[in-house]
């Protein structure tokens, strides 16, 4: 069984999404960069991969799957599917519900701060402090819900490590190489949550991933 | 078995998606109103249900759940597991895939075209043609994806309807009352898609609580 490619850059934090996702499910699994420089996220082999021609996507045989949390789901249904609770009613809608907090609660602040400061300088822009400070506000309102939340439950979605905490991981891990990362320490579950992830071998290995090469 | 409840303004596209789901998983609930303008969401009492302050909430007996795809996937996995593919490797992935574009393409450029165009008005906001035309753009750029989709299968995840149609509904219906339904109608895999949905009883009863306004102009203000 040929192993499944991961297209896509690890610059990406919606690749290494993915990646957190597959490690942790013990997939079998490979990353394929994409050259964004010679247009190739557009080219005809990549839009059958994903036919919005964006990164990333994922190709197991015959089966082509886009949008990073659907892989994640993906890959976490075939290897893993304890990571989401699928046979247990109330555990999965619990982690359903912070998969979907995730996307639109702290990665949607975290997008435009990771963008600004990560991003834009390197695409030869500047970074604009004003968006960068008004999205650190929404997200300390963010972490007081995920400090109120990790208080109740070792982990997001109940006392049980699911998909839930695994997709914060890449963008976390991005915020940590911001002159941000001490936002978290005004919530010291969220830290102790955090901690916890950082030691997982799965995380380690996208964490030495995402590291620029020396 | 005490019905399920959603709180919340049944005007809400995001609430659509819960109700819609609801409907058609054929089960019994109750809708607990709530008032934006009277700021309802953001009382201890609802913070309670979701810190977040936002609607719709499912109550189900001791389970409360928040946000509209976790509530639609709940209720159709404990009602109409075919809706998400269940136990299906490849079908669950497709349900997954749509339902993502539609949260990161479809919500994300749709709601400030209908924010503009129905609900500015009513609210003193002055109409942005070119936030309009901006998001317009990147949904011609869209719909040709959709469109080449809709002409090999019926449906978005395949032949049968899934979550990822039904979660489409809500920004759908309103974007379709604004003058551009047109740019939606030039695809026509996609115009009879929308038509099939249309069609469908859950549909219709969910709809008939939105009216194209959002209520503003017959005073119910949500």
């Amino acid at each position: 069984m040929a192993p499944m490619k991961l297209y896509g850059a690890v610059l990406s934090w919606n690749v290494t999404r993915c990646a957190t996702a597959l490690e942790e499910a013990g997939s079998d699994y490979e990353i394929v960069p994409i050259n964004f420089a010679t247009a190739e996220h557009k080219s005809p082999e990549h839009l059958v991969r994903n036919p919005f021609g964006q990164v990333p996507a994922l190709q197991d045989g015959d089966l082509y799957v886009f949008e990073s949390r659907a892989i994640c789901k993906y890959a976490a249904r075939k290897n893993k599917p304890e990571l989401l609770r699928e046979g247990n009613l109330e555990e999965s809608a619990m982690v359903d519900v912070w998969m979907e907090v995730e996307a639109n609660q702290y990665t949607s602040v975290l997008n435009p701060i990771l963008f600004q400061v990560l991003i834009s300088p390197m695409l030869g822009g500047t970074t604009d402090q004003k968006v960068v400070d008004e999205n650190l506000e929404k997200l300390k309102k963010v972490l007081e819900v995920y400090e109120a939340r990790l208080t109740k439950s070792k982990y997001l979605a109940g006392d049980f490590l699911s998909l839930a905490d695994l997709n914060h991981v890449s963008v976390t891990l991005c915020l940590l190489a911001t002159p941000y990362a001490s936002v978290l320490d005004a919530y010291p579950h969220v830290k102790a949550w955090w901690s916890s992830l950082m030691e997982r071998p799965s995380v380690q290995k996208v964490a030495a991933m995402m590291k620029p090469s020396a | 078995m005490a019905p399920m409840k959603v709180y919340g303004w049944a005007v809400s596209p995001w609430m659509a998606r819960a109700l819609v789901c609801l409907e058609e998983a054929g089960v019994e609930y109750e809708i607990v109103p709530m008032s934006r303008c009277g700021g309802d969401h953001r009382r201890p009492e609802h913070l309670a249900r979701n810190p977040f302050g936002e609607i719709p909430v499912l109550e189900d007996g001791d389970l409360t759940l928040y946000q509209s795809r976790a509530i639609a996937r709940y209720v159709l996995r404990k009602y109409k597991p075919e809706l998400v593919k269940e136990g299906d490797l490849e079908g669950s992935a497709m349900v997954d895939v749509w339902m993502e574009v539609e949260a990161h393409n479809i919500e994300a450029t749709l709601w400030p075209i209908i924010r503009h165009c129905i609900i500015g008005q009513y609210v003193g906001r002055d109409r942005d043609q070119a936030v309009i035309d901006e998001n317009l753009e990147k949904l011609r750029r869209l719909l040709p994806v959709y469109e080449a989709r809709l002409s090999v299968c019926k449906y978005l995840a395949g032949d049968d309807i899934t979550a990822a149609d039904l979660c489409h509904f809500g920004f759908m219906r309103y974007f379709m009352a604004t003058e551009y339904a047109g740019v939606v109608d030039a695809f026509p895999h996609v115009k009879a898609w929308w038509d099939a949905l249309l069609a469908r009883p859950s549909v219709q009863k969910v709809m008939a609580g939105m009216p194209p306004d959002f209520g503003y102009a017959s005073g119910n203000i949500p």
